[in-house]
């Protein structure tokens, strides 16, 4: 009981911060970057909207993959009133609001910061951030290959 | 959390970018703040790329507001008490 009250204390945590689910590569890649990091022995946070959020619920309705689940704007209010924070922080972009998002997040928490870009206009979204991050992008729309093989080789869970 | 969307608020830009938000502010507002991410306003903590401009016109407090399927709203509130305590927060 005290071994794992400890382990609960000292596991590390990872939030995703998740866009608007517009583009379908999103869900899937969540999905797939909350496996890598509980693997890694992270404890995976999910942040989103309604709508980005009941994407995952409904596709992994025994919460095999899924654990803890926040509302966005919970998650802001945690982490700016310094009652919550992570050690990685996963943004989903794909379009002008999420660099708002991510910046919002560089600015607010001590997390390592990584910027997931795809969508039509992945570059350019690149090309505009200029506050600390690691950008993992690639133009995945439909197709979730390109942009989890650019997560493979970055592989923030080994951080 | 605040709820801005319960607010008397009128739309001043829909659909914009964040920085051409900051633009606007900076270009049409001879009184203006910038404050960080997170910063609280009408309760609400504001989402956004630092500096974060933010308007004051009169009682009028002109703020972005960002939602992830929606983009950056300027949206132009009327509140003497708000638009005092940032005037007081400018000063300091």
């Amino acid at each position: 009981m005290i071994a794992l009250a400890v382990e609960e204390k000292t596991q590390r945590s990872a939030l995703l911060v998740l866009g608007c689910p517009q583009v379908p590569v999103q869900t899937s890649i969540a999905l797939y970057l909350i496996h890598r990091l509980t693997q890694a022995g992270f404890k995976p946070v999910v942040a989103g909207n309604r709508s980005a959020v009941t994407l995952l619920v409904v596709a992994d309705p025994k919460r095999y993959y899924l654990g803890e689940v926040l509302d966005l704007d919970r998650a802001i209010d945690l982490i700016t009133e310094k009652k919550r924070d992570f050690d990685l922080c996963f943004v989903f972009i794909h379009n002008d609001a999420g660099i708002s998002y991510a910046a919002t997040m560089g600015a607010i928490s001590k997390a390592r910061l990584y910027a997931i870009i795809y969508g039509e206009h992945y570059d350019q979204i690149v090309s505009s951030i200029d506050f600390p991050c690691q950008n993992i992008a690639a133009k995945s729309i439909h197709n979730p290959m390109p942009l989890k093989k650019m997560l493979d080789e970055v592989a923030p869970w080994g951080a | 959390m605040g709820c801005v969307e319960s607010l008397p608020y009128e739309v001043i830009l829909r659909g914009s970018s964040f920085k051409e938000s900051r633009d606007y502010v900076k270009e049409h507002f001879k009184e203006f703040i910038n404050v960080k991410p997170g910063f609280k306003i009408f309760d609400t903590h504001i989402i956004g790329i630092p500096p974060i401009a933010i308007g004051l016109d009169g009682d009028f407090v002109i703020f972005p507001y960002t939602k992830p399927c929606h983009g950056t709203f300027l949206l132009r509130v009327e509140d003497p008490e708000e638009a005092k305590r940032l005037r007081a927060r400018k000063q300091e």
